[in-house]
């Protein structure tokens, strides 16, 4: 590649990020969010009063099960989702101060990709199967950047390489299928960081992979995130990858965070029970003899929340007051948030 | 040691490569190539690997769902692999599955108590007409159901439910095994310590023997007790679970083990890990000699030649079973043993968590 092509992307990369410079370092703050989902059964709240914030070159993990509401806040902050049946009655998401939520639709999609991207799960399904890879990642530069053809596909090469694709340059021309599940992931992150995005969003990057593949994709992320100084939200079931590469976790349950707290002490002593009862109930590799404490119960049904604490089905701990009375989040120790009655009981237990 | 009910005796599946207009046989999938091991009463054999190892065809071919290429698998010193007629279907009522995937290994047609009793249909001398509606309903509430959901479909169960029923349908004619097909990796964390702690429950009042074949290393060790590695249809490491995970000798289990993470975020950073380079060949074309040779960082001439055959290794506690020409232990996981340690008071007991859930079959949620 030639350095002119190199600095007029670069002129052209520094352009775009101008519009939008944190304050403080604080990159992200999603307020009260809401989204229903408007089915033929009745509304499913996905999301009930979600808030949360995400610094510059932080790792925030959103740890939930399936059905907690974890994915749509990603798709809520990437402005994915599909309007209708989702809908999204209240909140807001400030980036960078602006409410993406109130943009023209225009400016908004100028925002995916310079400044928020996005990897999926399903790296097969999220890449266009009929276009090389080579051409959908050079795709982000000549829609986002007006590079032509040939320094797009040069940036493409550059990137491939960065993420340790063999033979980028002879693979640049390769179709999605004729690369193996974990290369697909790493096309997947080239493209996500191709316009040097201030966040990343990261939903279950590794859960279709296999072990091995998935150590390598971690510290692929976690070198790039260190390198480009992203913020990085993690959503993923996975307590194991979270405790490898999270700063800070925030805990979803049934549409609503419960738990937010710095990584270290959020495992050693959570101030929720349905946190230590995820806890308690994985098996670990590095113990032997293990008394598996499984939670009771089932997540509930989005369509018929129980009044009052929606865990409380589940919770050893419930009582009169959890049945009638939703626990608000609140700061239970400083710089930590939970959301249930009992909290101090949890903690010390 | 208990005695041996089940046992493989190098047992080869080879799936045809087909091409050309005529159809020609061009070359052949390896799946499984060459596996034995024994499954002694009662015990827990826990099969590990990635994506294409073969575990998933080894299973059906312990099932008998697969015809091998070559090889026996021997149950109670009978031949399964010749057996056919009365002595085939005498056989098959003791060795059950459970498939991964509870949404699609029911029938969404068929309702609840339909689809445990089936087996009865297919062995009626089990269990007389009469009695099939009452054991049917006492195996639903042995797998944790409400018995009075027999006439229900399973569209309206969630899927820790729906595995739960596959379960009752695979201990439906009280086999001596079970095998168990990647059981709760389709769970969620709280939903799979429900079916894995039901797993341990129903073994021991059972007798069951479990082959455990899943690809996740933590849960294979919580409910093992002997545990195979495969690697491109090979076992690469056999021993008890002790041996596999706390003395490694072979390169591949220990890769394994330094990748899987651990939920303590103290140990950030602290434990070895060892990050392989490249994928996994293709099984179609493995690689000559040791399997694991084009990843491995042991690697010489001897193994590119010679494919090094399962054999004992000397250890240090014992000595168990590793295919490696260079196998040495090489310690990876720090283990704790916390057998002797209480659960916190906030926590319910395993059996009250199993109460509670049958006190609350909620509806499923929201796809």
């Amino acid at each position: 590649m030639t350095t002119t092509t190199q600095s007029r992307a670069d002129a052209k990369a520094a352009a775009a990020h101008a519009a939008y410079q944190p304050v403080d370092g604080r990159l992200l703050d999603v307020e009260n969010l809401h989204v229903h989902f408007h089915t033929s059964d009745g509304v499913a709240k996905a999301i009930n009063g979600v808030s949360f914030h995400l610094d510059q070159g932080e790792s925030l993990a959103i740890l939930g099960e399936s059905g907690s509401g974890k994915s749509v806040t990603a798709q809520a902050i990437m402005g994915i989702l599909d309007v209708p049946p989702a809908k999204i009655p209240e909140g807001h998401i400030r980036y960078c101060g602006q409410d993406l939520l109130a943009m023209p639709e225009e400016q908004r999609r100028k925002t995916r990709g310079p400044e928020i991207s996005m990897i999926f799960q399903d790296a097969l399904s999220s890449l266009n199967p009929v276009f090389p890879v080579g051409w959908q990642i050079a795709e982000m530069f000549r829609e986002h950047r007006g590079l032509n053809k040939s320094d797009a596909l040069a940036q493409a090469v550059r990137l491939m390489e960065r993420v340790s694709i063999p033979g980028a340059k002879a693979r640049v021309k390769a179709y999605p299928h004729q690369f193996s599940g974990g290369m697909r992931q790493r096309i997947m992150i080239a493209m996500a960081i191709a316009l040097d995005p201030a966040i990343l969003i990261a939903d279950e990057p590794t859960t279709a992979l296999d072990v091995t593949v998935q150590a390598q994709i971690m510290s692929l992320l976690q070198e790039l995130q260190q390198e480009r100084k992203m913020g990085l939200i993690l959503i993923t079931h996975d307590l194991g990858v979270v405790a490898d590469v999270a700063d800070r976790i925030a805990v979803m349950y049934a549409g609503r965070l419960i738990e937010t707290a710095d990584v270290y002490t959020g495992y050693a002593n959570p101030a929720h029970p349905y946190t230590k009862g995820l806890l308690d109930s994985l098996p670990r590799l590095d113990q032997k003899g293990q008394t598996l404490a499984a939670i009771p119960g089932l997540p509930p049904n989005l369509l018929k929340m129980p009044p009052g604490c929606a865990f409380h089905p589940r919770c050893p701990l419930a009582r009169e007051r959890c049945r009638e009375e939703r626990p608000e989040l609140v700061e239970v120790r400083p710089g930590r948030f939970a959301a249930c009655h009992y909290t101090e009981e949890v903690l010390h237990a | 040691m208990p005695e041996v009910i089940l046992s493989a005796h190098d047992l080869v599946k080879h799936y045809p490569i087909r091409s050309g207009v005529l159809r020609r046989v061009t070359g052949a999938v390896k799946a499984v190539d060459g596996v034995s091991f024994e499954l002694h009463e009662g015990e827990t054999l826990g099969i590990v690997g990635e994506s294409g190892c073969g575990k998933s065809t080894l299973g059906r071919l312990l099932m008998r769902l697969e015809e091998p290429t070559s090889g026996r698998v021997v149950f109670q010193g009978e031949d399964w692999s010749s057996a056919s007629g009365a002595a085939l279907r005498k056989i098959r009522r003791n060795i059950q599955i459970v498939f991964q995937d509870p949404y699609t290994s029911l029938n969404p047609r068929m309702t609840v108590g339909d689809i445990i009793g089936e087996p009865y249909e297919i062995h009626p001398d089990v269990v007389p007409e009469s009695k099939r509606r009452a054991r049917v309903q006492e195996l639903l509430d042995l797998v944790g159901l409400n018995p009075e959901h027999i006439h229900r479909y399973p569209h309206q169960f969630s899927g820790g439910q729906r595995q739960r029923i596959g379960i009752a349908r695979g201990i439906a004619l009280n086999p001596k095994v079970l095998i168990c097909d990647e059981p709760v990796s389709a769970l969620d964390v709280s939903v799979q310590a429900q079916v894995v702690n039901l797993m341990e429950k129903l073994q021991s009042e059972l007798g069951l023997a479990y082959v455990f074949i899943a690809h996740d290393l933590s849960v294979v060790r919580h409910i093992s007790d002997r545990v195979g590695v495969m690697y491109l249809g090979r076992m690469a490491e056999l021993g008890t679970e002790d041996e596999v995970y706390d003395h490694p000798t072979h390169p591949y289990t220990q890769a394994l083990l330094s990748a899987v993470p651990v939920p303590d975020p103290t140990l950030r950073g602290k434990r070895e890990q060892i990050v392989l380079v490249g994928d996994v060949p293709s099984p179609a074309n493995p690689p000559k000699g040791c399997r694991f040779h084009t990843r491995c960082w042991k690697v010489q001439d001897i193994c590119r030649t010679e494919e090094p055959q399962l054999i004992m290794q000397p250890d240090t506690i014992g000595a168990h079973r590793s295919a490696c020409h260079f196998a040495e232990v090489r310690k990876i996981v720090e283990t704790v043993d916390v057998s002797n340690v209480p659960l916190s008071s906030v926590v319910l007991s395993a059996d009250a968590a199993e109460a509670a859930a049958h006190d609350h079959p909620s509806a499923p949620t929201l796809p």
